[in-house]
């Protein structure tokens, strides 16, 4: 029967590498979710019903396994359905953070074994305690900072930094390898209680690790905290000398590892840069540096009805803004709208506009908006010389021309939309409050440029109206 | 001296596992390579939902627990419903957003 168990996990770790691939293909991505999903049930189930341990017995206790399968299903099946398009990114992170107390969880249990042959004075087996504390600290740090990053993304936990705190996040680390290393070697009945100590230094360095770390970071983080995941779930398969647990956890950790590359690379970042934190201690210098330079002026309603409803070609740059106000419908309608007079209506998208790479794909593709109105940065880059008027809505430091011309931004280096090519330039924002980075805009200052200030579902039903009303 | 004597054996022991690590390393690299950035959410959300195969380690302690030890029990039951949250959220999750990627013509 093993060898049932065996397959059962060959077809988990294929479905797994199919699923990542499908998944990076618009066309087959949803089969690919699908596939992997699949996959997934049969190593469980199969686990379930056919695993057994190294004395030969099959599992037990069926009915805490099932009741606990319940309840995450149901829990996890009302949270994922009932979470708006907004907030996925919280919800990615949150679902993250389950995964890495899981592995930790594993830790404690798995630990508490061999805190009792310890006790009875047998041998330990070495790399067993070495997979433990790796899983254990993965799985904390994981867990506690994907719960600050949800915590962060939903506006519950605010930026906090202190002088020092990457020494203090340092030494904080090392803390927690040395007394791992020590214990590894010299563990005896009077030193178990430092495994305890572990978890709850590596659940603060969790904490202390992500609390600095500014929010438009916060996708990179969640990446890295996915890949993180991975890693402690590849240490339950070493553990647990199971194949399809290592395949799974380490694809992702790959995976993600590259991801957060990719993100970084978008925002011209490096990824030490992003971990140390220094964004929001930088950007606060160069915010209070730059002095805000006066006059911006504001265009009115039907000005800006006007001027879009004559124009040849509309550029849409949708941004968090737009997330927040859920506009997206209304955006949509704007656009079916404008098209049906003959006007030329795209959206230019930045990779990291929005909370996450992709926020603004998936916002819009919510309100049907077709495919091939989404132009990439390089795409819509190119398109914006020929362009009657941009509407900016909500995006603030992905269009920042600092980034192009200022060295001293923290933002400097970054790829922009550069927006200030069009003839024509609409910013929709609440207020003249800077962006996510903390970091005043040229832009808006710009004599090509006029602001509508207002939410965005608002300001838009209004544009729309006043639009309607011009035939 | 011994230290890296247990190692190598270490490593020996379980050279097919590191086989494995290595190989999936470079996979995971290229297989995500190619995803263009309007699929970097669903495909981030996409893998969270696969690293929950945690949840397999979490029967296999909640299975193989005494009916005795408690602590166990107890640990090795959230440990299932956190990572069964992981996998059927995960799941769920990403096909919602995929759902909407439908073209609309």
């Amino acid at each position: 029967m093993e060898h049932i168990l065996t397959i059962c996990y060959l077809i988990g770790s294929i479905t797994f590498i199919l699923g990542l691939k499908m998944l990076s293909n618009p066309a087959t991505a949803r089969k690919g979710n699908l596939i992997a999903a699949a996959g997934m049930t049969i190593a469980i189930f199969g686990t379930i019903f056919l695993y057994r341990d190294e004395a030969g017995n099959l599992l037990h206790n069926y009915a805490w396994i099932f009741g606990g399968l319940l309840i995450g299903g149901i829990v996890g099946t009302l949270a994922a359905k009932k979470v708006k398009m907004t907030a996925m990114p919280e919800m990615v992170s949150l679902f993250n953070g389950m995964g890495g107390a899981c592995a930790a969880l594993i830790s404690f249990v798995e630990f508490g074994h061999i805190a009792k042959h310890v006790q009875e004075g047998l041998p330990v087996n070495t790399s067993s305690l070495l997979t433990i504390f790796l899983g254990l600290i993965i799985g904390s740090v994981s867990f506690a900072g994907s719960m600050i990053a949800w915590g962060k993304l939903n506006g519950k936990v605010k930026d906090f930094s202190f002088t020092g705190q990457h020494i203090f996040n340092l030494a904080l680390f090392a803390i927690i390898l040395g007394l791992a290393g020590f214990l590894l070697f010299n563990i005896t009945v009077a030193n178990i209680y430092l495994f305890y100590v572990i978890s709850f230094l590596a659940l603060l360095y969790g904490v202390f690790f992500v609390l600095p770390i500014g929010g438009a970071d916060m996708p990179v983080v969640i990446s890295l905290l996915n890949s993180f995941t991975g890693v402690a779930a590849a240490c339950g398969g070493f553990l647990y000398g199971n194949k399809v647990m290592l395949t799974g956890g380490i694809l992702v950790g790959a995976a993600g590892t590259l991801l957060t590359i990719l993100m970084c690379k978008a925002m011209n970042r490096s990824i030490q840069n992003v971990l140390i934190g220094s964004f929001g201690a930088k950007s606060t210098g160069a915010a209070g540096g730059a002095s805000p330079q006066g006059n911006y002026k504001e265009i009115s309603l039907s000005d800006a009805a006007t001027v879009m409803a004559y124009a040849n070609k509309v550029m849409i740059v949708p941004g968090y803004g737009l997330a927040v106000a859920q506009a997206q419908h209304t955006c949509h309608e704007l656009e079916k709208y404008l098209e049906e007079k003959g006007v030329e209506v795209k959206y230019a998208i930045h990779p990291v506009a929005g909370r996450m790479p992709g926020h603004m794909n998936v916002l819009l593709a919510e309100a049907d908006v077709s495919y091939d109105k989404l132009l990439e940065m390089e795409e819509a880059n190119d398109e914006f010389k020929t362009t009657d008027v941009v509407l900016i809505l909500g995006a603030n430091d992905v269009v920042n021309p600092a980034a192009k011309n200022d060295p001293a931004s923290p933002i400097y280096g970054m790829p922009i939309l550069e927006v200030e090519q069009a003839k024509t330039v609409i910013v929709n924002k609440r207020s003249m409050k800077p962006g996510y980075a903390g970091i005043e805009n040229d832009l808006f200052f710009q004599p090509k440029t006029s602001m509508l200030f207002g939410d965005a579902k608002v300001a838009l039903q209004k544009l729309l109206t006043e639009i309607k009303s011009i035939d | 001296m011994e230290l890296i004597q247990h190692i190598l054996r270490g490593v020996t022991n379980h050279q097919e596992m590191f086989y494995i690590v290595i190989l999936m390393i470079f996979l995971g690299i290229e297989v995500i390579g190619r995803v263009p950035s309007v699929l970097h959410t669903p495909l981030m959300s996409g893998a969270n939902a696969i690293h929950g195969v945690v949840i397999i380690g979490a029967i296999i302690v909640m299975g193989s627990a005494h009916s005795d030890n408690y602590i166990a029990l107890i640990l090795g039951f959230l440990a299932v419903i956190l990572g069964t949250l992981n996998v059927v959220g995960g799941f769920v999750v990403t096909d919602r957003m995929l759902e909407m990627f439908k073209k609309k013509k």
